[in-house]
């Protein structure tokens, strides 16, 4: 197991490692250059261009933002409006971002799960009817289309929540973007919870366990969900990544200074601030990574079946 | 001796008005008859085939026959020779009295600079529509092609093309989208970009495991010993069997396609004024929303219907290539 987690940690790490060559070199290479010709004459170019280390040989620039990642930095920004050292700022927005974006996978996870339970109990019934229009809806409609929505009823309409992200009302002021953004993660959560469940209860371990006497919230938990488990594991997976995109634009909506929202303005604003989208690139990418490799173990500790099969590979 | 039984005159005729038990799920039928049965019998997938053609008619002929071009300011000239633009009128339809607009129909209402937000919600939908088929349609092709010929000749082959995809692969969307977002110009172009680097990953993988599954088949065997290259038993022999999973991939692929593109048009990194997208009808009506709420709601709802159509169709296409005996 261990020899497991120590190859995937390095697999990781490789994968990082070439990301982030590949980002680099992608934007160096880039046509254009990054300061505004109309408002800088050729010499302050020439002279900002050896200030930044432009002028260097490629790989040698490389090793130099290396070495600046090693030593906890992500450099400036490249913009001249804003040429602050860029890592205070990331980490006040990977904060707030990361905060929000626990909070609606918690509730997601939770709130999908039960509904799933439900589902599965009550199956061809009324209820199960319910949870599978929920899980519809929750795939077909955009989480920013439920914020707008939400925004518009419960903070325009109707003065309840804070129209705009209030950091001093921090739980209170993140329900509205943390509900919208698990909307997607309830319904995939639910229907999958669901279908598993009616897959192993159907089981010839799980008739046993009824035949034995067993039933109710004990049967459930010991012998159901567990092997359940296994499956929904997987979907959060690629819902982490989901979130990040749809937080995106839930922070541009209800101005959260999160990761999302940098993002959009170093993309979408005047100028592309290459930086930033180096930085940036890097962050997400090895959350990305790093949600990927603690999934990969956790299926080794929820089934151990797997670590079995892990040996060989 | 008994007398032996002579055939009547009627034991020839077709039994009529008795109810005859005919097997569908286990009737000698070909595959995509059978397929095509299942698809039809599914109540949910019809829905969204409905919901899915009722859409792309109005995409297709709601700005044919509309009385405006969707790019098209809309002004009127009053009788005191001054030029009045139709900013920001709500959903009404010809017959006010008093009103300048009396005579014209805005069925959605117009936007704040004058256009009809009718034929702008079916071109943005026509719009958003042509990326998603263009876009998936090459990812299906280098997806499929991919896939197949790495699970097919394996060893190296399929190590080296396997490595490559897991490092693409862990390259999150949004960073993808954000180094095009350098490289290239706003608009549709770099849409159609985002969604063929990052789609096609999926359908290979499918394809991949598919072909695995396929190429310890007879039939293969059969073909190389007939002397079939390689390249011919993929295209000519695997391929056609692959179908039925990738037509699948495809139906979940499109509402993502259409999903993203609304979601890069609401950033600001989409379509750009005056074209019109469902992304950017949204992100229009969405600047307004406390001021004119209807703007926001068309496209919003097109999009839903789009997203519970194809997401429909899908599911009963995943069910109809693999009925399960509990929905015989």
């Amino acid at each position: 197991m261990t020899k497991y987690i120590a190859k995937r940690i390095l697999m990781a790490l490789l994968t990082l490692f070439i990301i982030t060559f590949v980002l680099f070199v992608l934007i160096r290479i880039m046509p254009g250059n990054p300061f505004p010709v109309e408002r800088m004459s050729a010499e302050m170019i020439a002279q900002k261009r050896l200030e930044l280390g432009l002028d260097k040989p490629i790989l040698e620039q490389f090793a130099d933002y290396l070495k600046l990642l090693a030593s906890g930095s992500f450099g400036n920004g490249t913009s001249l409006y804003n040429g602050a050292p860029i890592k205070p700022i990331l980490i006040k927005c990977l904060e707030n971002s990361f905060k929000i974006g626990v909070l609606s996978i918690l509730f997601g996870t939770v709130v999908g799960m039960l509904i799933g339970i439900v589902a599965a109990m009550h199956k061809g019934k009324f209820l199960d009817g319910l949870c599978t229009v929920i899980s519809i809806l929750g795939v077909c409609i955009p989480s920013y289309v439920f914020m707008i929505f939400l925004q518009y009823f419960f903070s325009y309409k109707i003065p309840f929540f804070p129209y705009f992200f209030d950091s001093s009302r921090f739980l209170f002021s993140s329900i509205m973007p943390a509900l919208s953004l698990s909307l997607l993660a309830i319904s995939i959560i639910a229907r999958f919870t669901r279908n598993e469940m009616v897959e192993v209860m159907n089981s010839d371990y799980v008739k046993l366990a009824e035949a034995k006497g067993l039933y109710g919230w004990e049967l459930i938990r010991k012998h159901i969900l567990r092997n359940a488990l296994i499956p929904i594991v997987t979907v959060i997976a690629p819902l982490v990544v989901d979130l990040l995109t749809g937080a995106m634009v839930i922070e541009k909506i209800y101005g959260i200074n999160g990761v999302g929202k940098l993002m959009v303005d170093a993309i979408a604003g005047q100028g592309v601030d290459y930086n930033y989208v180096l930085a940036l690139g890097i962050v997400f990418s090895a959350m990305y990574i790093c949600a990927m490799l603690v999934l990969d173990i956790l299926y080794g500790i929820i089934d151990p079946r797997i670590s079995l099969t892990a040996k060989d590979g | 001796m008994e007398k032996i039984y002579t055939p009547q005159k009627e034991d020839f005729e077709f039994i009529e008005g008795r109810n005859i038990n005919v097997d569908t799920n286990f009737a000698s039928q070909g595959y995509w008859r059978g397929v095509f049965v299942h698809f039809t019998k599914n109540k949910f997938a019809m829905t969204g085939v409905f919901l899915v053609a009722v859409i792309m008619i109005f995409a297709i002929f709601a700005p044919m026959f509309s009385s405006y071009a969707y790019d098209e300011i809309i002004s009127v000239t009053d009788t005191s020779g001054k030029e009045i633009v139709a900013k920001a009128l709500e959903p009404q339809f010809a017959g006010g009295a008093e009103n300048l607009f009396a005579d014209k129909t805005f069925i959605f209402g117009t936007d704040d600079v004058g256009r009809d937000l009718w034929t702008r919600t079916w071109q943005g939908a026509r719009v958003s529509l042509i990326i998603a088929f263009v876009a998936i349609f090459i990812d299906m092709l280098i997806g499929t092609s991919y896939g197949l010929i790495s699970g097919f000749f394996g060893g190296a082959v399929d190590n080296i093309l396997q490595r490559f995809i897991e490092i693409a692969g862990s390259i999150p969307t949004l960073v993808i989208i954000s180094i095009l977002a350098i490289f290239m110009d706003k608009g549709i172009g770099l849409v159609i970009a985002a969604l063929l680097i990052t789609e096609w990953i999926g359908m290979s993988k499918i394809a991949r495991a598919e072909c695995l599954k396929l190429k310890e088949r007879e039939y293969v065997l059969a073909s190389r010993t007939l002397g079939a290259g390689s390249f011919h038993i993929i295209f000519t022999q695997i391929l056609p069997n692959t179908i039925g999973p990738i037509i699948t991939q495809v139906m979940f692929s499109i509402p993502v396609a259409i999903f993203t593109e609304a979601f890069l048009s609401f950033v600001g990194v989409g379509i750009v004024l005056p074209q019109c997208s469902i992304g950017s009808l949204i992100e229009a009506g969405f600047g307004n929303i406390t001021i004119l709420p209807y703007q926001i709601l068309p496209p919003i709802t097109v999009l839903a219907i789009l997203m519970l159509g194809f997401n429909l169709i899908g599911d009963g296409f995943r069910e109809a290539l693999a009925p399960k005996l509990e929905n015989m």
